[in-house]
């Protein structure tokens, strides 16, 4: 870490050959192919199929299960259930932005006293055939004892609700509850004091939001492929964020010691947040176990939508005076997040990033974390802020309309900057967010005219991204290519811009560096592909094991000119003399000191063990023009742009991509993305036709602008990029509805249904 | 249960295989002929991950039985580039960037392929159309449909 700490911007003044390039990425060829291998696309001989029995009922305690009749199908070789996993105490570690406590997540793999949620896994079988291992789930008996259930939040909040832990007593009230609730927590945080705050205000609007659980909607089921072997040892291959974390949760969970575990990443899907927990891997592992043949899971999609981890629905109420002049002067919020059966939504980062794009004096968050009988919730990219900053946003327009002022320049005038005081707790460093609020004033769009029942909005958003731990290991191997092995999975193009970064460093073409990413057992611990950290951490470790590998081959080069280290630089890929003073040689390439290398110490590489701080915060804002049908209530995305700050676009173009991807979430979740429920409590809308995420055809283009104001505390001054794209869209939205039809929707999605009844009731 | 003998032809590859009713092509594709490069992502017809062409017709692959194959002409993304060659719309989804994760490719690729083949032409509208049975997550779609626009142009120019 602390190596990492004293890196220099070297970008300082220089020009740049591979950072800012859009280069091919590494892994291309084989996605444009068919032939890069996914979660489920690995098989391995003797292997089993693996099926989950998953509840019909939303609460139910489980009375007994059966499964002799599965246990003598022909052709079923094991079958699991709670008995089979040893329960673990209460235990918080990190998982991403979120933590996962152990207790949980053994009874979230698998229902022990009841089920929870309509999905929740009851059992698991191992048989030859997919075919027979259906079949052996209808055979498992269990009986239900059926108990009334809660989906909405504020429902779970009320004092008669039916409780889904009754030893859940509330953390952070005082007088602490004596009876068991669904309240999990509550949590502050404040500055200043917000009573003289509204004192001083002209205009004072407070407002409640309601939105509902969306799924980070992945194209690739979780699957997985476990084989364990008789040595007691263990192979794991499944579709992650994070193969460390999947050996971490999965050596607790079968009681294993972590080296006997090794976890391989497969290509992955898609993730979003989603794949930073388990739910297949364990069951794979103790099936396998059971049978000492490898056993493949993989989930169906209604199984994705039913028993994985969307993010949270909630009930916001924000309150935000401010003077004539534009000046807030207090902000106030409550956050209620469900969190699905087991505690832990993403309540908090909701309140750190509520009002953080504001420079205030006096705001006071509260938060809670609310249990429902729903599926435990999952990040779901910069989990919790879209929804607070949402309903922040929201309030902010309608003030500025108050009191006659431009929505940015109400923006600019309260602007977050260097130096202010954040309530969740840090001053802020050097961040882009005027920059960014200016690029919209001076951009196209902002000029652009509407026509008649078009709308535009804005809305801003603010992540603080995260480093945190990684290691990375660069060979210079024996032709002078060189290979990069990371831990972190590629999710979104990051082998190109890790490859970007280490060619700048080396001086080198971009395509002698083959990236690989590592299984569990070939490299040291890597954190998740989570939080916005993947080029910022991974990049600095990938930069410092360049620099490694650097100094490594200087030495050598100073053995063979026998001249002191100190007089050997590196520059445009070879050791060069730095000075005439050091003496007359000709410069020494990679390949031709790799050549040399069994002669002057055998082989070379670099290596960076790090705990990367330092991220720099990332700022964006939305711009949207929608067109409103005011007989069916549809609404049309006409024109939409991002801007944010990515401090530097190290591979522009994956930089743009997440921006874009971001960017039709937000519509998808503004518009038409929800989980329906039946009275009964399960889910009535589980795959794609009914849970319609947006298609090509609903979409413009997305426009995109890259503000680059550098993060000091990176080489190259980069930012986390890919969770900010998910924040300001759902607000942008709603203010363009709100510009369009002067009505100001305050519940997500904003569907035809709903926007035509509140036309049909504004014209009553 | 007895099975069905089927005999079909893949990317110009003659196949046998034998299948019960219950498998989708999608399914004989990935678990008999080792061709895991058409996904299933939703099994339901919703998501195009598994698209293929048969006889000349875009489908999905999960909505045909294996049954269904005896006789056809199945094309996959396996069959799109020639050797080393990548077909031009491969080639501009490397240049425009028009992948993240890279799951929804393959069939996205099928699709668009069907796409110019009918239509060399195509407007940016008809474009989206066209794919708006291929879900994607990751990108927003704008360099998806920014490449098979260019590619179009360029295979026109060919």
């Amino acid at each position: 870490m602390d190596n990492s700490l004293d890196m220099q911007f070297s970008a300082g003044g220089k020009d740049l050959k591979y950072v800012g390039k859009r280069t091919k990425r590494p892994d291309g060829v084989d996605k444009v192919t068919g032939r890069a291998q996914f979660g489920a696309d690995t098989r391995l001989p003797g292997m089993l199929h693996g099926k989950i029995l998953r509840s019909p009922h939303a609460h139910a305690r489980i009375i007994s299960i059966d499964t002799s009749k599965a246990e003598a199908l022909n052709g079923v070789k094991a079958v699991v259930t709670r008995d089979d996993f040893e329960d673990r105490e209460s235990e918080f570690v990190p998982a991403g932005e979120m933590m996962v406590n152990y207790r949980d997540m053994v009874r979230n793999i698998m229902a022990r006293e009841k089920v929870l949620y309509d999905g929740h896994a009851v059992a698991a079988v191992a048989a030859t055939s997919i075919v027979i291992a259906r079949k052996a789930l209808k055979l498992i008996e269990v009986e239900y004892e059926v108990l009334p259930h809660v989906i909405n939040v504020v429902d779970a909040m009320a004092p008669d609700a039916p409780v889904l832990h009754d030893d859940l007593i509330t953390d952070g009230v005082d007088p602490k509850p004596t009876k068991g609730s669904n309240v999990a927590k509550r949590i502050e945080f404040k500055l200043g004091d917000v009573a003289a705050g509204f004192a001083q205000a002209d205009e004072i609007l407070e407002k409640t939001f309601d939105t509902k659980p969306v799924h980070q909607g992945y194209i690739e089921p979780h699957a997985c492929l476990a084989s364990f072997s008789e040595s007691g040892s263990a192979d794991l291959w499944c579709s992650t964020q994070g193969q460390y974390l999947v050996r971490a949760h999965c050596s607790k969970l079968l009681g294993m010691e972590i080296s006997k575990l090794r976890v391989t990443p497969s290509e992955i899907g898609g993730g979003f947040g989603g794949k930073t927990v388990v739910f297949l891997e364990p069951v794979a592992l103790a099936l396998s176990k059971k049978t000492f043949r490898p056993v493949k899971m993989t989930m169906t999609r209604d199984e994705v939508f039913r028993s994985s981890g969307p993010t949270s629905g909630a009930n916001v109420r924000v309150k935000v005076g401010i003077t004539k002049d534009g000046k807030i002067t207090a902000a106030e919020a409550e956050l209620k997040y469900q969190a699905g059966a087991f505690q832990g939504s993403s309540v908090q980062p909701g309140c750190m990033c509520a009002f953080a794009p504001y420079d205030l004096e006096n705001v006071n968050v509260v938060g809670w974390d609310v249990l429902t009988n729903r599926p435990k919730v999952a990040a779901y990219r910069a989990p919790g802020a879209p929804i607070s900053e949402y309903a922040v946003e929201c309030v902010i327009d309608e003030l500025a309309e108050r009191i006659g002022m431009d929505a940015i320049e109400l923006r600019l005038i309260n602007a977050a900057k260097e130096g202010t005081q954040t309530a969740y707790g840090p001053k802020l460093g050097p961040v882009g967010f005027v920059e960014v609020l200016e690029a919209i004033q001076a951009s196209d769009h902002y000029k652009a005219p509407l026509g008649p029942n078009q709308g535009r909005g804005i809305g801003v958003g603010f992540w603080f991204n995260i480093g945190g731990e990684t290691c990375v290991s660069m060979s210079v191997n024996e032709d002078g290519t060189l290979t990069l092995i990371t831990g972190s999975p590629d999710i979104g193009g990051s082998r190109a811009s890790m490859c970007n970064m280490a060619a700048e460093e080396l001086g080198i073409d971009v395509d002698k560096i083959n990236p690989v990413i590592a299984d569990t057992s070939s490299l040291g611990f890597n954190f998740l592909s989570a939080g916005s950290r993947t080029t910022f951490a991974c990049g600095m470790a990938t930069i410092e094991a360049a620099r490694k590998a650097i100094d490594n081959m200087r030495e050598r080069v100073a053995q063979i000119w026998e001249i002191p280290v100190e007089s050997v630089i590196w520059e445009d890929g070879a050791a060069r003399p730095a000075s005439s003073n050091a003496g007359e040689f000709d410069p020494m390439t990679l390949p031709e000191i790799a050549l040399m290398a069994p002669k002057t110490g055998g082989p070379i590489s670099g290596h960076a063990e790090i705990n990367a701080q330092g991220a720099g915060p990332g700022f964006g804002a939305h711009m949207v023009d929608v067109e409103v049908d005011k007989e069916t209530g549809h609404v049309k995305v006409l024109r939409y742009t991002v801007i944010q700050d990515a401090g530097k676009a190290i591979h522009p173009s994956y930089v743009e991509g997440q921006y874009q991807g971001g960017a039709v979430q937000c519509i998808g979740w503004a518009l038409n993305e929800e989980y329906i429920y039946g009275e009964d409590g399960r889910m009535q809308n589980s795959g794609f036709l009914d849970y319609r995420i947006p298609l090509a055809s609903d979409l413009p283009m997305i426009e995109t602008i890259i503000v680059e104001v550098p993060n000091p505390n990176h080489p190259y001054g980069v930012r986390g990029v890919g969770e900010t794209p998910i924040i300001p869209g759902l607000a942008a939205m709603s203010n363009a509805i709100s510009d369009a039809t002067g009505l100001r929707m305050t519940e997500l999605p904003m569907s035809p249904p709903k926007v035509l009844k509140a036309i049909k009731e504004a014209s009553a | 249960m007895s099975k069905y003998h089927v005999t079909t032809t893949v990317n110009n590859d003659d196949f046998e295989f034998l299948c019960d009713t219950s498998e989708t092509m999608l399914d004989v594709l990935r678990d008999q002929l080792n061709l895991t490069g058409s996904k299933e992502g939703c099994a339901t017809g919703d998501c195009g991950a598994c698209s293929v062409v048969m006889d000349g017709r875009l489908v999905c692959s999960c909505l045909v039985l294996g049954v269904e194959m005896e006789g056809k002409s199945i094309e996959t993304i396996e069959g799109m580039a020639d050797g080393e060659d990548l077909h031009p719309l491969q080639q501009k989804f490397l240049d425009h960037a028009a992948l993240q994760c890279g799951i929804c490719t393959p069939g996205v690729l099928v699709a668009a392929k069907a796409l110019l083949e009918k239509n060399p032409d195509p407007t940016e509208t008809e474009v989206r159309y066209w794919l708006a049975g291929n879900l994607c997550r990751c990108t927003g779609y704008d360099k998806i449909i920014r490449a098979v626009m260019d590619a179009a142009e360029e295979m026109r120019a060919a």
